[in-house]
């Protein structure tokens, strides 16, 4: 049976914010995961008996080990400020994409069962109890919320829809009701060592491959190390960047960075992985034992510097959660940052006249930059003040003469989602990454009208994906979207460097 | 002196339940271990920073002026009023009065009408406006009206049916030393004080914990130097 087409909204002058249309997502939703992948990471099977006792349980559970669900439960007023700020909600005007409409699918169960004015007059302050329609909504509803924590920002006590929608998924992986695209890749990188489940063999012929096609392009030996002990550095990057379009060229863009630097590097096969999905069903464990891989490979290869690839959300689990999680890191070289950003030691290598660049070969490109949310709102870059931003701008300035910045209020921590993160990068919730990218597209149409942009740049593995599927639903040429080091990469002066 | 006798045993109720509920939730917030560093974008690298942040956030809603104009406008305003209100109000709890609310006095009686005009916006807003009519629960209105109430009983007392202060403010200040005083049997005045009442029992079981809760919001409170210092909250320790 051939899937329903998936249209995408008209792209409009002025972005509207939608009137309400209740119930239009309603039938958006992601598979649930099998048994076997379940199993695989200790959540039971499919749905239990008691989910719930188990559900209730859980959420107390969580409320007790989470300041920040405990505090923004209680704390929402309902003065509607985010009301108008997620993608999915501006790109399908379903009302509980609303931010504050999806955090009140937990906050009224958190209020029936752990506070006492829900116990006593549960229609009075909206409370309400989990019942199998709730659950229902749950699973519908927190798989339509990329995590990108925009809403966040705008929200006056600064209350963290992520942090509520990941409540939710721990809750719904408790009793049975995991979402098969994630817990089936978290499963892979136990299993195998990345999410795309390619063995160490297949992943050296690759990297084969790519050294052979480099040396006819360049003429030079930039290599691609993997496993190599006594390198200097280890690099993880997202497994899309080892055969994915156009992954591949920021992988080939890093390669000849460090091939230009002089500096020894090296590929993991054990954590040949940036990515961390845990992070998205908000599981404090599997994201510590999927990072732990890293530290593993770093400390087995004997590395002195970690650098992190291209990665949205791996760069947010690495900057801000691994010294916790894995951390310390004394055992690592304290004079560069642990980790650190590919876009960070590019930049040092630029800043430093370490490597240099002959822009007009990037001159059949108008760039724009599209900051990856993870990146934007929940990291940092360069330890300077919104670094983030300012790294891969200069970055592409450096390797090419055409930029132009899509409107303030779609870029830097007003970015908006590319409408594929947090998990949601599956065939099946195509109608909703295509209009949750409606924001987007907006934007970028007003940079390509108005300069004639035709190359939009990011550091995001899922931004790349997201965009390659959903540019052409928006009349938009899959080949638009690319990286910052794929830039780099067409750029870069190689060989003698005086 | 039964009304007296009743008001006085309500506003100690009120004041206890105000002062115990809104500990309870305190020691709770504190206590609750935050496992990650999850600070959002602009996230101050200090300790000195984030209170500056902060310090931003709770005087002049800067996160709400980036998000919604009319609601920064009405609530800001309703805000500034109500802190102004309250302070003038000191001068029922204080022999002698301190200066400052002295001085606050003047502006204080006219931030009564600003703080109307805010909440007014802010519930108008709750019928006018679709998304915000859709996430309206009852407790929202109820909230709303609540402050109107209070509002308006206290203008009535100002400019309709003025009531004997001098006695109000003997019997707040028995009050406080338990030496029950008079209370004069206006009507104005005694919906005004059960209303005041209500709102500071209900105070720790609704919305109204966005107070305190502002201030542990891990989203705002929280140093952006997790690469610098390694987090670690008791619960990741074991």
């Amino acid at each position: 049976m051939a899937a329903p087409e998936v249209h995408a909204p008209a792209l409009k002058e002025y972005p509207v914010i939608p009137i309400l249309a209740a119930g239009s997502m309603a039938a958006s939703k992601p598979y649930v995961a099998s048994e076997k992948i379940n199993e695989a990471l200790g959540f039971p099977g499919k749905l239990v008996d008691d989910w719930h006792g188990r559900a209730i349980a859980k959420m107390g559970e969580l409320l007790g080990e989470s300041r920040a669900l405990r505090v923004y439960l209680d704390s929402c007023v309902h003065c509607g400020a985010c009301t108008d700020k997620c993608h999915y909600f501006l790109g399908t005007g379903d009302p509980k994409n609303m931010p504050v409409a999806r955090q009140d699918l937990v906050r009224k169960v958190y209020r029936r069962h752990f506070t006492l004015a829900g116990k006593l007059f549960p229609k009075l302050v909206g409370a309400e109890d989990l019942t199998q329609d709730v659950l229902e909504d749950w699973y519908k509803y927190f798989n339509q919320c990329s995590e990108c924590r925009r809403c966040s920002v705008y929200c006056p006590y600064g209350i963290d829809t992520a942090e509520i929608t990941m409540a939710a998924k721990e809750i719904m992986d408790t009793i049975g009701m995991g979402q098969k695209y994630t817990n089936e890749i978290i499963g892979k990188v136990h299993k195998i060592g990345n999410n795309l489940g390619l063995p160490g063999p297949a992943l050296k012929n690759t990297l084969e491959t790519m050294e052979e096609e480099v040396k006819e392009e360049t003429g030079l030996d930039v290599r691609f190390p993997v496993d190599e002990p006594g390198a200097e550095v280890l690099v993880v990057v997202p497994s899309a960047d080892f055969f994915a379009e156009p992954h591949v060229y920021s992988l080939i863009g890093y390669a000849k960075v460090f091939h230009a630097a002089g500096i020894r590097w090296t590929l993991s096969s054990h954590a040949s992985e940036a990515g961390n999905f845990g992070l998205f069903i908000g599981n404090y464990e599997q994201m510590r034992k999927i990072a732990l891989r890293v530290r593993e490979a770093a400390q087995e290869l004997g590395v002195r510097r970690i650098v992190v690839g291209e990665c949205g959300h791996a760069w947010r689990v690495a900057y801000s959660f691994w010294n916790t999680l894995i951390g310390p890191f004394d055992w690592l070289d304290a004079r560069h940052p642990v980790p650190q950003h590919i876009c960070e030691l590019t930049w040092d290598l630029i800043q430093r006249g370490a490597i240099s660049f002959e822009r007009e070969k990037n001159d059949h490109r108008i760039v724009t930059f599209h900051d990856s949310c993870n990146v934007a709102r929940g990291s940092g870059m360069g330890g300077i003040p919104r670094g983030q931003f300012i790294l891969p701008r200069g970055i592409i300035r450096a390797a090419c003469n055409h930029f132009h910045d899509m409107a303030p209020e779609t870029i830097h921590e007003h970015t908006f989602c590319c409408g594929g993160g947090g998990g949601l990068l599956s065939d099946e919730l195509l109608e909703l990454r295509v209009k949750g990218a409606l924001p987007r597209m907006e934007a970028l149409k007003q940079v390509v009208d108005a300069h004639g942009v035709n190359f939009m740049a990011t550091i995001c593995a899922i931004c790349k994906a997201q965009f390659s599927k959903v540019l052409p639903y928006y009349k938009f040429d899959m080949e638009m979207i690319g990286g910052v080091h794929q830039l780099v990469g067409d750029a870069i002066r190689l060989g003698r460097n005086d | 002196m039964l009304l007296s006798a009743l008001f006085a045993c309500l506003f100690y109720a009120a004041a206890a339940v105000l002062a115990a509920g809104l500990a309870v939730k305190i020691v709770l917030y504190a206590r609750t271990p935050a496992p990650l560093k999850i600070p959002t974008t602009p996230a101050p690298a200090t300790r000195s920073g984030v209170l500056w942040r902060m310090l931003r956030e709770v005087v002049l809603f800067e996160s709400l002026f980036g998000a919604n104009k009319w609601i920064w406008l009405f609530g800001w305003v309703f805000h500034a009023a109500l802190a102004l209100v309250l302070v003038r109000h000191l001068r029922y709890f204080t022999q002698p009065v301190w200066g400052l609310v002295e001085i606050a006095q003047p502006f204080g009686i006219y931030a009564g009408f600003a703080m109307l005009a805010g909440v007014a916006g802010l519930w108008a807003r709750r019928f006018l406006v679709e998304r915000i009519r859709y996430i309206s629960t009852y407790s929202d209105h109820f909230m709303l009206a609540l402050l109107v109430a209070i509002g308006a009983s206290g203008l009535a007392m100002k400019y309709v049916a003025r009531t004997d202060i001098v006695a109000l403010k003997a019997f707040m200040l028995g009050l406080m030393v338990f030496d029950w005083q008079p209370l004069p049997a206006d009507p104005a005045l005694l919906v005004h004080l059960a209303l005041v009442a209500a709102l500071m029992a209900v105070f720790p079981a609704s919305k109204l914990l966005h107070a305190p809760g502002v201030f542990f919001s891990p989203g705002r409170n929280q140093a952006d130097d997790s690469r610098e210092r390694r987090h670690l909250a008791p619960s990741a320790r074991g």
